[in-house]
């Protein structure tokens, strides 16, 4: 229990910084992944800016990166993340990788939210008249938030996972303490609070995604 | 109003190339119902979706009140279709958003002012008589209601032309006559030229001033309603217009049946004459109606009658020369003893 109180500051540091790279991340998600999943969505076959160039290009670039565990993409971009910080340590840092695993994660997420809408409402407002971009704007968003609230509901928790890896390489937040008290000095009982911590965390992301996304659902 | 010249459709399958409409030319005139039927598969549905470029045709011309889409930027195409509204048998509304909102969306579309569409959508909802619903979200609406939605949402922009995908097929009779009735008073008070695909030849002979007959992509019979449902040309048409009129007569009642069965078709004013008993007078035979209605196609009777005809063959054959003189269509369907198949 001593320990405890004794570590509480630092934990309540590390716990703010998890919440600041998986927040930095998850803004980046959604600035830069949810544009790039309704370009994938928008450029298929059979809808209204159907093209094939673009599409794969997107496609490719998504499940390139994709398709590096998240260990590796986090040293492979240290030097990236040096570029742009001057330095790879601290949770800013950490954020830089856990961005860039978040926005072809995310893009993917936002594409499927938006093929669940369907194409004959879509197709109903092309028959409109409709522009492109209004289309985009006044149905497919709209239609699909329900599925993009719980997508960055999934996209937070798997963050929360990815920071504690980020941890390990001096990212701080959760998972560095876990690390640095339960593995390196095998103190236990710091090792479980950080579990529980983790746990709550998780709980608490996924009620409240799923809270959003049943009160904006009309279906 | 709509023009379509040699419109052809084609459609890259694993087999290979299928056409899904084949050389299809109409010529659709101002402030007319016309009905496009045929079964699914046959290529009616594609057809519509070329009216408004949905579906651009791989050949062909289709030209909307003398605007050849072919020939428009997409700029000009999204524009042109604000003047061809399109509902579906699917409703297809936002289910995000309200009554009201799913109306405005078609005027959003074409950058009307918000204090503008306000007003218009109120105009609208009245039309389709949806007042009262203004406020709720599609999923508190019957079917029924949500075709009256998404009527309005075509109407929004006061279009030419309205295309009608199978509009009434989801929704029960009772519905489906409110919303053909609603259809009708939305071309006699404004004006508004209207295709209709359809399986169903009672909503053809329901509304629809003139139609056409799909198979295999191509259009095999055309004409005014009337003239489709009182003398079709084609075994498929003839399908279709049983499926309304239906004459066939139980076996019990034709077996060991004497004499000549005959088919009359009494046209237009005909249907008022009494030629069946000036024909029974004038020559020694009997006469047993068997079968008959007169249905009212676009308010004009048709009258159909099925009758034997008994008696010697001399004045049998007599009286149903004279039966052919005056009488539209006479088909003899079986000649003496033991009738059995009826056509």
């Amino acid at each position: 229990m001593e320990s405890i109180i004794q570590i509480l500051p630092e934990l309540n540091q590390a716990f703010f910084e998890t919440l600041l790279m998986v927040g930095i991340a998850l803004l980046t998600a959604l600035l830069i992944g949810l544009p790039l999943g309704i370009l994938l969505f928008v450029t298929d076959r059979g809808i209204f800016l159907e093209n094939k160039l673009i599409r794969q290009t997107a496609g490719s670039i998504i499940n390139l990166i994709r398709s590096v565990p998240y260990v590796i993409l986090l040293v492979f971009l240290l030097p990236f993340t040096h570029f742009l910080l001057n330095t790879t340590i601290g949770p800013l840092a950490a954020s830089v990788s856990l961005s860039v695993a978040a926005i072809p994660f995310y893009a993917r997420i936002a594409e499927s939210a938006a093929r669940e809408i369907d194409k004959g409402v879509i197709e109903a407002a092309v028959a409109a008249g409709a522009s492109p971009w209004l289309i985009i704007k006044d149905i497919i968003l709209p239609e699909s938030k329900a599925g993009l609230i719980r997508g960055l509901t999934i996209t937070a928790i798997s963050l929360i996972g990815y920071s504690a890896m980020a941890g390990t390489i001096g990212g701080g937040g959760i998972g560095d303490l876990a690390i640095r008290y339960g593995y390196y000095r095998y103190d236990n009982t710091i090792m479980f609070t950080t579990v529980i911590l983790l746990i709550v965390l998780v709980q608490v992301v996924q009620y409240f995604g799923d809270f959003i996304a049943k009160a904006v659902s009309r279906r | 109003m709509l023009t379509l010249e040699n419109i052809t459709k084609e459609f890259q399958s694993k087999s290979g190339i299928v056409k899904g409409v084949d050389d299809v030319t109409l010529h659709i005139r101002k402030g007319e119902i016309f009905g496009i039927v045929g079964y699914s598969g046959a290529g009616k549905s594609t057809l519509l979706r070329c009216m408004n470029y949905l579906e651009p045709p791989t050949s062909g011309t289709v030209k909307v009140d003398g605007v050849n889409l072919a020939e428009l930027s997409p700029k000009q195409l999204r524009k042109q279709r604000q003047s061809i509204g399109m509902i579906f048998q699917g409703f297809y509304l936002v289910s995000s958003k309200t009554v009201f909102e799913n109306v405005g969306f078609a005027l959003k579309a074409a950058g009307i002012k918000k204090q503008h569409i306000r007003q218009r959508v109120d105009e609208l909802l009245k039309l389709v008589g949806l007042t009262d619903r203004r406020n709720q979200y599609p999923a508190q609406l019957s079917g029924g209601q949500k075709q009256r939605v998404s009527i309005a949402r075509a109407l929004a922009n006061n279009p030419k032309v309205l295309l009608c995908d199978e509009a009434t097929s989801a929704l029960d009779p009772s519905t489906t006559k409110s919303i053909l009735a609603l259809l009708k008073k939305i071309n006699k008070e404004l004006g508004i030229t209207i295709v209709i695909i359809t399986h169903e030849m009672e909503v053809v002979k329901e509304i629809c001033h003139k139609c056409a007959v799909m198979q295999d992509g191509r259009v095999v019979e055309q004409g005014s309603t009337y003239n489709i449902f009182a003398n079709p040309q084609e075994p498929l048409t003839e399908t279709f217009i049983e499926t309304v009129l239906d004459f066939k007569l139980p076996q019990k009642l034709t077996e060991g049946l004497d004499g000549e069965l005959v088919m009359l078709q009494f046209w237009g004013e005909k249907a008022t004459q009494s030629v069946v008993s000036d024909a029974l007078q004038a020559f020694r035979v009997q006469g047993n109606i068997l079968h008959g209605k007169v249905e009212y196609i676009q308010d004009e009777p048709l009258g159909i009658f099925i009758m034997s005809v008994t008696g010697e063959q001399d004045e049998v054959k007599k009286a149903i020369d004279y039966l052919r003189k005056r009488v539209s269509k006479v088909e003899v369907i079986s000649h003496g003893e033991h009738n059995s198949n009826i056509a």
